[in-house]
């Protein structure tokens, strides 16, 4: 065993960059919930938004376009949800898997052309000397515009729905949809808005894979991250600071335990391998303590005239 | 119980007729682990699938299904295919070995060639694997050639024998001329998972490691190595040769083609058996990626001297002294490893540190 090996600066920059998918499709799929729709195709989005982006980026030569792209290729998978779900009227959980497989499929076909290609690299974001501190510099300084993007997206969402009449409204529509329609508000509205938004975040996410973290387009690279992502937004009882720490935490494990087997820790694989998913899953358990609750109307489908 | 003698013997009488009418095309399944586009393992049996398409052209329809989780659903998979009329059907993943042998009992007019599996529970299962540690012994004796820190970073998959003999073979050939070599392990649990591939990668590299051995489907390592710089890399399955002249240097290659184009033809003449096949470098069924010029001229020839002596049988990628990890003796001088050993290999030889998942 040889802890020394092990260098907690890179790690801890490291984890910030394994937890921004996952914190960007999280932070999406929340403002989705709290409207009161269930999405179970953050996986598909995140895919199709991956090799959105990546086709994009590669045909421009910009990483930025790119993201641009992404965030429209998942907003667009979305519509098709939303359409599903808010003027068809479709079960929501059923419309959400079918999403994921489809994205799946879509994403396989248009990235055809793009495996083995390299896309152009996103740029760190020039802090100055700022970088150049010991410890804080690696930690805060040394990242890709997208992570503090991430950050940013999730103060952003939590400022909106504390602070903002469009966030009441919108936790209204959540709460109890036909509430918010006796109000005179336009729920299916609100909801295809919330859905696309949804949509946009898990497409950046997706692209962060396929763009900074991987840097390459292969056939399901996402690998799962989507359905992390879900599972996160419901342990961090729909709040957006405990997205981030979630996120943050599964990350943070995830590369903890990579690290600590590369130094022979005699703790089994197993145990490891594992560790990410318990340890998050029980934090987040112990938090969500509180009384709050999903939202009202979640995953139940609305129609004006009932 | 005689109804039953009577629709058995129907519909046996019903099957040859079928089999009789269905001759002339030859319907050939298989089942894949990952996506077609992995770049890996999967897309090396896809473009097997291919030859066996160019081969026999009409004679021969091909299908198959894409990633599929190994376990339940893999039977399911296999039912289908069967209940359309699959003559024959490779099942290409290590997990698929008891789902292929339960739907083998149910379809014992089906064909089943199960990839690097050990069950053969009924007449109509054959298994095949290729002799990969032929091919992890060249890429260890260029990886303890080429490293200057001497750490080799090694992304596992699963604790399965297949992979123990690849850390091994790898660690015994790069051991040899570099005594000081180290061997830094890292189980991900996965065949394919890009980021996280690309993480474990990363962690060896922050560790120390200057070459990165993977036995994962992804090409993922090698973005990270060409992030980090000066880290060399191995194609896995397929040649990767995106990442090449560096830093991939050189690649183990699934060449199953000869083999798939055999047995369909098997089916064909009805001649099919049960058969267990273990082929390597010899036979054609593993190769050796091109040598990049990133590796130094004399380390190449050496390298291909080591392909060349494993590939005409002088020379057996384990051959004593070796000892078990524990210090025990395993093989003595000049003795070399039964296939019996090789294929249930749990146990790390004297010098890899660390101890496999159990």
């Amino acid at each position: 065993m040889d802890l020394s090996a092990i260098n907690p600066i890179l790690l801890i920059a490291a984890l910030m960059s394994a937890a921004t998918p996952i914190l960007l499709a999280a932070t999406g799929e929340l403002v989705a919930e709290r409207a009161g729709v269930l999405n179970l195709g953050v996986e598909g989005m995140m895919i199709v938004g991956a090799i959105c982006g990546f086709a994009i980026a590669v045909e421009t030569g910009s990483p930025v376009v790119g993201f641009i792209a992404a965030a429209l290729g998942g907003a667009m998978l979305s519509l098709l949800f939303a359409f599903l779900t808010q003027v068809t009227l479709a079960n929501q959980v059923a419309s959400g898997l079918a999403l994921t497989l489809f994205g799946l499929g879509l994403s396989a076909l248009l990235g055809q052309g793009y495996v083995g290609i390299k896309p152009p690299r996103m740029p760190d974001v020039n802090f100055g000397f700022l970088a150049d501190i010991p410890v804080i510099g690696p930690i805060l300084f040394s990242h890709d515009p997208i992570l503090y993007f991430g950050i940013g997206l999730v103060a952003a969402v939590w400022a909106a729905l504390k602070f903002t009449r469009a966030g009441l409204v919108l936790r209204a529509v959540g709460e109890n949809h036909d509430a918010a329609h006796a109000l005179g508000y336009k729920v299916v509205r609100i909801r295809t808005l919330a859905i696309m938004f949804g949509g946009a975040c898990a497409g950046m996410g997706g692209a962060y894979i396929s763009l900074i973290r991987v840097p390459q387009w292969t056939e399901g690279m996402t690998a799962g991250v989507g359905w992390i992502a879900l599972a996160l937004v419901v342990f961090a009882s729909w709040k957006p600071w405990r997205v981030l720490l979630g996120a943050y935490l599964f990350g943070g494990i995830t590369q903890l335990q990579l690290n600590l087997q590369g130094a022979g820790v005699a703790i089994p694989v197993e145990y490891l391998a594992m560790s990410p998913y318990v340890i998050t899953i029980v934090v987040l358990v112990i938090l969500s303590a509180d009384k709050s609750a999903a939202p009202g109307s979640l995953g139940r489908t609305f129609h004006a005239s009932s | 119980m005689k109804i039953t003698t009577l629709l058995a013997s129907a519909a046996l009488a019903l099957g040859l007729a079928t089999a009789a009418v269905a001759q002339d095309t030859t319907k050939v399944g298989f089942v894949y682990v990952g996506p077609v586009g992995d770049g890996g393992w999967t897309f090396t049996h896809d473009q097997a699938r291919q030859q066996v398409e160019a081969e026999f052209g009409d004679a021969v329809e091909t299908v198959f299904v894409e990633s599929v989780a190994e376990g339940p659903d893999a039977e399911r998979v296999m039912t289908q295919m069967a209940l359309n009329g699959a003559d024959l059907i490779f099942t290409t993943s290590f997990g698929y070995m008891d789902p292929t042998n339960n739907v083998a009992a149910k379809f014992p007019d089906v064909k089943f060639e199960h990839a690097t599996g050990y069950k053969r529970l009924h007449p109509n299962v054959s298994t095949y694997s290729a002799r990969f540690y032929e091919g992890r012994a060249v890429q260890g004796h260029i990886a303890g050639s080429m490293t200057e820190s001497n750490i080799i970073g090694y992304i596992a998959s699963f604790p399965i024998p297949e992979v123990i003999r690849g850390i091994n073979s790898a660690y015994l050939h790069a051991s040899k001329l570099n005594p000081d070599v180290e061997f830094k392990i890292i189980w991900v649990y996965t065949w394919f998972d890009p980021a996280k591939e690309a993480d474990a990668a990363t962690a060896l590299i922050e560790q120390g490691a200057d070459v990165i051995l993977q036995h994962t489907d992804s090409t993922a390592p090698h973005a990270a190595a060409q992030e980090a710089g000066n880290v060399i890399t191995f194609g896995q399955a397929s040649d990767m040769s995106a990442y090449a002249p560096f830093p991939r240097v050189s690649a183990i290659l699934d060449e199953w083609g000869d083999y798939y184009i055999a047995r369909t033809r098997a089916v064909m003449d009805g001649t099919w058996e049960s058969v267990d096949t273990w082929h390597g470098i010899g036979d054609g069924m593993v190769g050796i990626g091109e040598i990049t010029d990133a590796v130094p001229a004399n380390v190449k020839e050496e390298a291909m001297a080591l392909k060349a002596s494993l590939a005409d049988g002088s020379y057996h990628a384990f051959t004593g002294p070796i000892n078990k990890q524990d210090g025990s003796v395993w093989l003595a001088e000049g003795e070399t490893a039964d296939d019996g050993t090789l294929a249930g290999m749990n146990f790390y030889v004297e010098g890899v540190t660390g101890d496999i998942p159990q």
